[in-house]
């Protein structure tokens, strides 16, 4: 019965689009699945202590060329998302391979990737006669203009969206699953725990950062290519930099990055919270949602650091109450 | 080609004036990293937070600027000590990237809790400040105040570090913080002042922005970051460092302006940063232990 409920779920969840639900809803479900996968992408570093505050920066890289390609030489996402995705792990590599060959770690590491969204946000701006710079660019409408365009994935029907989107998003959550199930883990874990001691027994730590890392590179590139086609709208500020690598971040805490549905329930909750409060609040009281966002995740991290999803779980899991074995159960 | 010259030299001059506000940001934020070794990654926002002070009760309540300024770096100093109380002592025995996150939540609070007060318009004091010509070269009155305040309030906090009893156990603690508590310090005592100043310093710095800078609520993350690379630049804790990396970064920028583009020239700085961290981890500065 039990083997039987994760594949009962992926059934509902792709029957969702074909039962009569408001367009509304369809929408927020696509951005639900899109950020999920991104933050399923940044827990794969994030719960190893790779805590990266960059990951715009593998957003706006991948996203960009996938729509200039587009634009001015009418070449097709479908071999644009390949180059996206591929530059953003190239800049993983970039990033990743000194950061932990000089054993660059903790604070430090976050703070170099902070600098690296800001760098990659930056050079789009820069970039403004290719880019449109700080007020963003639209892919061009495919012509002769029709309602489904499987060549330039352009669809007037956000069905076809929600499709795609479930697909990445299960296969964001089969790679966790593959690396919760790897040798690669159990040496991740020991070199989250003590580097030098993993080294020591022949770990080799810096290819498992960076294979780690550009499996997050590769996932957050494509949920971005995803955001930016889905939207139709590309913006440096919403794309890359500080802002929406912190937002990252944090739907992963709040859900819990330790769990392989935790950083997917933390975009639900950030996105459904921050939609219905803007809902409730309207126009009068503009940033009222946030604040009370902002409260939320200071608490969050005291006092429930392991997200919601990972609470639940570990309770579930442990009914007892046995703390100690928490991040055990957590972790699987 | 002279013009061209003299162009460069009033960007090379504003270059290091810019590197003074730097300075002053980088100050309260070296000395909470260097001391505690926590990242107030919400920094920035409290300086922010400096700068609505100042707003609220020089232009709404119209209060004299002076007692606006001095009630800023009371308020951000209170702000500091309230920072480190209720979200970072929680928090200590915690992995350090805790905190970090748990002021970012702090970051995102501020941001939209202004926006929520003062809505999302661009506010200013409606001064404006004179320039000073000497003579052909045009700079920034408001930027040499910045400078000064800076050295000033540098020699200050080095003063305070080294002079006074207080200051000693800061440092102490700054060096080992686990003896330092069976020695009978009052650790926790300890980082409560040293939050309250590191507060009271973005309060200073918030003056000297205001000065010359419109407040909006997303105003931090135009020199938040680069505060973050001065610091680690420097070397945590190092005042000098930090001060001299603050006019590395500065004229990085300024020349980069100049020649190329604004955001070309924070592309390089970023990228410099990125650089000293793989090959001096410790900071420029720093001695290597």
């Amino acid at each position: 019965m039990k083997r039987w409920l994760p594949y009962g779920c992926i059934a509902l969840l792709a029957v969702v689009p074909f039962a009569p639900v408001p367009l509304y809803y369809l929408h927020l479900a696509i951005l639900i699945l899109i950020m999920g996968l991104i933050c399923t992408g940044w827990s794969l570093m994030g719960k190893f202590g790779l805590v990266s505050l960059g990951h715009g920066g593998f957003m706006g890289i991948a996203v960009y060329p996938m729509a200039l390609l587009w634009n001015h030489y009418g070449l097709t996402p479908w071999l644009g998302a390949p180059i996206g995705v591929g530059l953003a792990v190239l800049l993983g590599v970039l990033i990743g391979y000194p950061a932990f060959r000089f054993r660059v770690v903790g604070h430090y590491f976050a703070l170099i990737t902070l600098a690296l969204g800001e760098v990659v946000r930056l050079s789009i701006i820069a970039a403004r006669e290719l880019t449109g710079g700080s007020l963003g660019m639209t892919p061009l409408r495919v012509q002769p203009i029709t309602d489904v365009s499987w060549y330039a994935v352009q669809f007037t029907d956000k069905r076809y969206f929600y499709v795609i989107a479930l697909v990445a998003w299960l296969g964001g959550l089969w790679a966790w699953r593959l690396v919760n199930r790897s040798m690669a883990r159990s040496a991740l874990e020991a070199i989250s725990e003590d580097e030098v001691a993993a080294a020591s027994v022949g770990i080799h730590v810096t290819s498992q950062k960076l294979r780690i890392t550009l499996l997050s590179a590769a996932m957050t590139g494509l949920g971005a290519i995803m955001l930016g086609q889905y939207n139709q709208y590309l913006n440096p500020n919403s794309l890359s930099g500080i802002s929406i690598s912190l937002e990252i971040v944090f739907a992963s805490i709040v859900g819990g990055m330790y769990t392989m549905l935790g950083p997917t329930i933390g975009a639900l909750i950030t996105i459904v919270f921050r939609e219905s409060l803007r809902a409730y609040f309207g126009a009068t009281l503009t940033g009222m949602a946030e604040t009370i966002y902002g409260l939320l995740l200071i608490l969050f991290i005291i006092f429930m650091p392991r997200g919601l999803w990972g609470f639940v779980v570990a309770r579930f899991a442990h009914p007892t109450g046995d703390t100690s074995r928490l991040e055990v159960a957590a972790t699987r | 080609m002279g013009i061209f010259d003299f162009y460069l030299l009033e960007t090379i001059i504003n270059g290091v004036l810019f590197g003074g506000v730097l300075a002053l940001l980088a100050l309260g934020l070296n000395l909470v990293f260097g001391v505690i070794d926590v990242i107030w990654i919400a920094y920035a926002e409290i300086v922010m937070v400096g700068m609505y002070i100042i707003y609220y009760l020089n232009v709404v309540l119209g209060w004299p600027l002076v007692f606006a300024a001095l009630a800023s770096i009371l308020g951000v100093g209170v702000v500091g000590l309230l920072v480190h109380a209720l979200i970072i002592s929680p928090l200590l025995d915690t992995p350090p990237i805790n905190q970090l996150l748990a002021t970012g939540g702090l970051l995102f609070f501020l941001q939209s809790f202004a926006t929520l007060i003062f809505g999302a318009e661009f506010r200013n004091l409606g001064l404006s400040m004179p320039i000073l010509q000497f003579f052909e070269l045009y700079i920034s009155f408001s930027r040499l105040l910045a400078f000064g305040t800076a050295l000033v309030g540098m020699i200050a906090l080095y003063l305070f570090l080294t002079r006074t009893y207080i200051g000693t156990a800061i440092r102490a603690v700054a060096q080992d913080r686990e003896i330092m508590s069976l020695m009978g310090v009052n650790t926790r005592k300890v980082y409560l002042i040293t939050s309250a100043v590191g507060g009271g310093m973005a309060g200073l710095a918030a003056i000297l922005l205001v000065l010359q800078q419109d407040v909006h609520p997303f105003i931090g993350y135009t020199f938040g970051p680069i505060t973050f690379m001065i610091c680690v630049m420097g070397g945590l804790g190092n005042l000098l460092g930090g001060f001299l990396a603050a006019f590395i970064m500065s004229q990085i920028i300024s020349i980069g302006s100049f020649y190329v583009s604004t955001e070309l020239a924070y592309v390089i700085a970023f990228i410099l940063f990125i650089a000293v961290m793989f090959i001096r981890p410790e900071g420029l500065f720093q001695r290597r232990a």
